[in-house]
């Protein structure tokens, strides 16, 4: 039996904000518990029954006392919603320049794919102060990628990417759950965070790699699949210019607007995004079934790498346009990727 | 009880001696006799479900697997959940004290469908057969979640039988709270307006109103689950072509008020309890009434704080967590109305109220904990981990389960004519209230620590927490095996009650115990207001 720990390390800027909530919500609720018990107790023992006749004075009700009993919770539970959401509200955004990994959930295991190319099973390793966005997909049921050190958890569906964020501030070893019950050997779906320092993870990386980096793979993809012969760079193909693409909004013949994001260059790509690009007509042929989510994964950062270099790390996950990030508090601005100001706790 | 030997010499035919026979009992509709079938369901369900629990724990005493394989400590904790929730805790109390008692506290001779509530019994065991079918040839994988696309398309096991048979009592569900509604509208004594009604009435009123608004979506869900398993209809399933988040909404419009369909009826148990164990009127009846009803009326409108994690956007879940916020203020304002009737009361320590008591405790420390999962920040850490477990543990089991025993200990006498051993019914409860807080509080700890549910395997260094864990679930396991025997036994050799052994007030006070068939030899005209134990001190022999 190894030493008990009662309590989960503190490994993010979230982790450190979010125990300083969890433990005033503790004591509020520790305080109304313990009164609650002790006025029960005291009526328990001052108003015993004495005789098996006993008729105690009756009393009905009281509306200053129900009043009292109904707008004081109310309040307090106010509070706790406005804390809680702000909270959730100011780290659900990733500050606009962040390390970015992809994430491949499938019974069972985790597979980590990095930029450059380096792949890992069950394991991840990061860089400490640095925010990383996970952009994830399931190759078949729900997964739920779960760091309990960093308290960050979102589940990983399948032909959908979502993405989490977080900015470890411990270097350590921590572990990775599958917190979605996924069948037979869900919890076998286990794994380790490693957090390094940036050199650490620096020098890792380089051990890495071999088969080039993913944007190199999806180029060869690109050119390999056919989709070269109609995406010209210059434009005058039969399909627009993927060039300086990645990032900006796009318009659909049905007059929609979409960002083109990572999903929306996979809806694209497996035919399912609604339709032609305006000024164009639907001649693509649905990829759907023919490719791997791991060649989807090249091919979308391929097309990121030609994306225009300003945006090139814009951060979104459901083609919502009305984000404004500068105005966050607590969020790195733009080119202040490293130290937020947050000190790792001790505990 | 003095007066026992008297009684017994002129003892009329009672429901229980007026007819006799396996086929009496079968083809029965007196609704307490349906009651006493039902207990008979229920009790059977919730031993195999806690069987289920008690090895998860076991094989929880260690971090590795080896006491059961993964694949079988799966089946084990799907077979819990679907026996505990869909065919013990829905059913409990509404089946068992519902049917009993709510004929007897309106005044009435029967239910308004005597027939449609056998009906729902045999829809209910035939549902549970089914489901125990499924259980028994091979098991079911999925959880009593069925989340897709898992249930639909990749488990292999046998989900479309368990499926059936849970769809099958869900109708069973809908035919009892109809009955309940038409019967608490047209059946009431002459007198018995709404605001005179005992609070379990309300309760149980509210509970209906969740059971046939919310039941059909869950046979629409489970339907739905069927025909894309079964035919291959894309519906969840992204590969073919559907969303398996639109099986979570579906799942938990029903499955939140599900909580709620368990809970309210054990809230008006407790009312009962408190309000006779201290001999007063339930302080401010109106606020605790009306609670009921604001309790199901919020309940249909939370069901997406399950899943903050699933891909919501921000501020959807925004609106979930606050209207799961503005829920806890009708359980607030029970907890603290049921604390006030306690001032200056006259409080007698017996067995019903210390499982009231024991009820508010637990329901205080699940609601509390609600609110730590009502916090968008907090539930993303917490969900999908044993503080969820324990929180809803705490509120369906700490709750649920203790208003059932309370509420079967009280009106035990009225139901079997019997006196239970006080004593040995002390201890079980005080057993039952130790084991369950030994059971689940560190399950609390073990959430915050990241301890994923539906784990078969975990980190070494959480086995300390899980071996309290495990403990208490076996001192668990004993206090609840003894209320089974010492009720068996009272059946037959416990000391005859009176009518009312706790000079409580209420209409079923008023009748025999065990009651005739017909409950009342003459309609009762009621002319107090629910618990006026000033205004019946004469007729109870109080003062």
């Amino acid at each position: 039996m190894n030493s008990l720990d009662l309590l989960p390390p503190t490994a993010s800027t979230y982790a450190s904000q979010l125990n300083y909530f969890f433990w005033v919500m503790v004591t509020i609720c520790g305080i109304v518990a313990t009164g609650i018990a002790l006025f029960i107790i005291y009526c328990a023992i001052k108003y015993h029954r004495r005789s098996p006749t006993e008729l105690p004075p009756q009393s009905f009700g009281n509306i200053k006392a129900e009043a009292t009993w109904t707008v004081v919770p109310l309040i307090i539970f106010l509070g706790m919603f406005g804390w809680g959401a702000k909270t959730y509200f100011d780290a659900e955004q990733p500050p606009p320049e962040t390390l970015n990994i992809w994430v491949l959930g499938k019974q069972w295991m985790w597979e980590i794919q990095h930029p450059n190319g380096t792949r890992e099973i069950n394991t991840l390793h990061i860089p400490i102060y640095t925010p990383v966005r996970l952009t994830m997909i399931s190759e078949d049921v729900i997964h739920d990628f779960f760091v309990p050190a960093f308290r960050i958890k979102q589940d990983v569906l399948p032909m959908r990417y979502m993405t989490i964020w977080f900015n470890a501030t411990r270097p350590g070893k921590y572990h990775l759950f599958c917190a979605e019950y996924c069948g037979a050997k869900h919890s076998g779906m286990i794994g380790w965070v490693y957090a390094m320092n940036p050199n650490d993870y620096q020098v890792w990386l380089g051990q890495g790699g071999g088969e080039g980096s993913l944007a190199a793979t999806g180029q060869k993809l690109f050119l390999n699949s056919g989709c070269a012969n109609c995406h010209r760079p210059s434009g005058h193909g039969p399909g627009p210019s993927l060039e300086r693409l990645y990032g900006t909004p796009v318009t659909l013949a049905t007059g929609a607007v979409r960002i083109a994001d990572e999903s929306y260059i996979r809806e694209c790509i497996l035919g399912k995004k609604g339709g032609p690009v305006a000024g164009f007509t639907a001649i693509m042929p649905n990829y759907s079934g023919r490719l791997s989510e791991k060649q989807i994964i090249a091919l979308v950062s391929y097309i990121k790498a030609i994306g225009p270099e300003t945006d090139l790390n814009q951060p979104s996950s459901s083609g919502n346009t009305r984000r404004d990030y500068s105005s966050q508090p607590g969020i790195a601005a733009p080119g202040s990727t490293s130290i937020s100001g947050t000190i790792p706790e001790s505990r | 009880m003095i007066a026992t030997a008297k009684i017994e010499a002129v003892e009329a035919p009672n429901y229980l001696t007026e007819k006799h026979g396996i086929k009496s009992w079968l083809l029965t509709i007196d609704h307490k006799r349906i009651a006493l079938l039902y207990i008979f369901g229920i009790t059977g369900f919730f031993v195999i479900g806690g069987v289920a629990a008690l090895l998860m724990r076991l094989e929880l005493l260690t971090p590795a697997t080896d006491l059961v394989d993964p694949e079988t400590y799966n089946k084990l904790f799907t077979a819990h959940g679907i026996v505990m929730v869909f065919f013990f805790l829905v059913p409990s109390i509404p089946t068992t004290l519902g049917n009993f008692l709510i004929p007897l506290m309106i005044g009435a001779k029967d239910l308004a469908l005597p027939k449609l509530n056998l009906a729902s019994w045999y829809v209910y065991m035939a549902g549970g057969a089914i489901t125990l079918y499924a259980i028994a040839s091979g098991g079911v994988d999925t959880g009593w979640t069925f989340y897709t696309p898992f249930s639909t398309v990749y488990s292999t096991t046998h989900v479309a039988a368990a499926a059936i048979g849970i769809f099958l009592v869900g109708f069973s569900s809908i035919m009892t709270g109809l009955n309940f509604i038409v019967t608490i509208h047209q059946l009431r004594a002459p007198g018995m307006t709404w605001f005179r009604m005992p609070l379990f009435l309300w309760s149980h009123y509210a509970t209906s109103v969740v059971m046939i608004l919310g039941t059909p979506v869950l046979a629409v869900t489970l339907l739905m689950v069927l025909v894309e398993r079964v035919f291959g209809v894309g519906i969840f399933s992204p590969e073919l072509g559907g969303d398996p988040v639109l099986f979570q909404h579906m799942f938990w419009f029903y499955s939140h008020p599900a909580v709620y369909i368990m809970i309210l009826p054990s809230m008006g148990v407790v009312s009962e309890l408190i309000a006779a164990f201290s001999r007063k009127a339930v302080f401010g009846y109106v606020f605790v009434a009306f609670s009921s009803i604001a309790i199901a009326v919020l309940g249909f409108l939370v069901w997406g704080h399950h899943m903050f994690v699933a891909g919501e956007s921000v501020y959807s879940a925004m609106a979930f967590s606050i209207l799961s916020y503005t829920v806890g203020v009708p359980s607030a304002i029970k907890v603290f109305n049921w604390s006030a009737t306690l001032y200056k009361g006259s409080i007698a320590w017996e067995t019903p109220l210390i499982y009231a008591i024991g009820f508010i405790g637990l329901f205080t420390i699940g609601g509390l904990t609600g609110l730590f999962v009502a916090a968008l920040g907090i539930d993303v850490h917490v969900t999908d981990t044993y503080f969820v477990i324990a929180h809803f543990h705490y509120i369906m089991v700490g709750g649920a389960v203790m208003g059932y025993l309370g509420g079967l200990h009280y009106w035990w006498p009225k139901i079997s004519g019997r006196m239970y051993p006080e004593a040995l019914a002390k201890a079980a409860a005080l057993i039952v209230f130790l084991g369950f807080n030994l059971t689940f509080f560190p399950q609390f700890v073990l959430g915050w620590l990241g301890m994923p549910r539906r784990y078969a395997a975990y980190p070494p260094e959480w086995q300390f927490l899980n071996i309290i864990s495990t403990a208490g679930a076996t001192i668990l396991g004993v206090g609840y095996a003894l209320p089974l025997v010492y009720l068996t036994w009272s059946w037959k050799y416990g000391p005859r009650a009176g009518a009312n052994p706790w000079r409580a007030t209420g209409l079923e006070w008023q009748v025999p115990s065990p009651p005739p068939t017909h409950n009342f030899e003459v309609t009762p005209i009621v002319t107090h207001k629910a618990y006026d134990y000033a205004g019946m001190k004469e007729q109870l022999g109080l003062g």
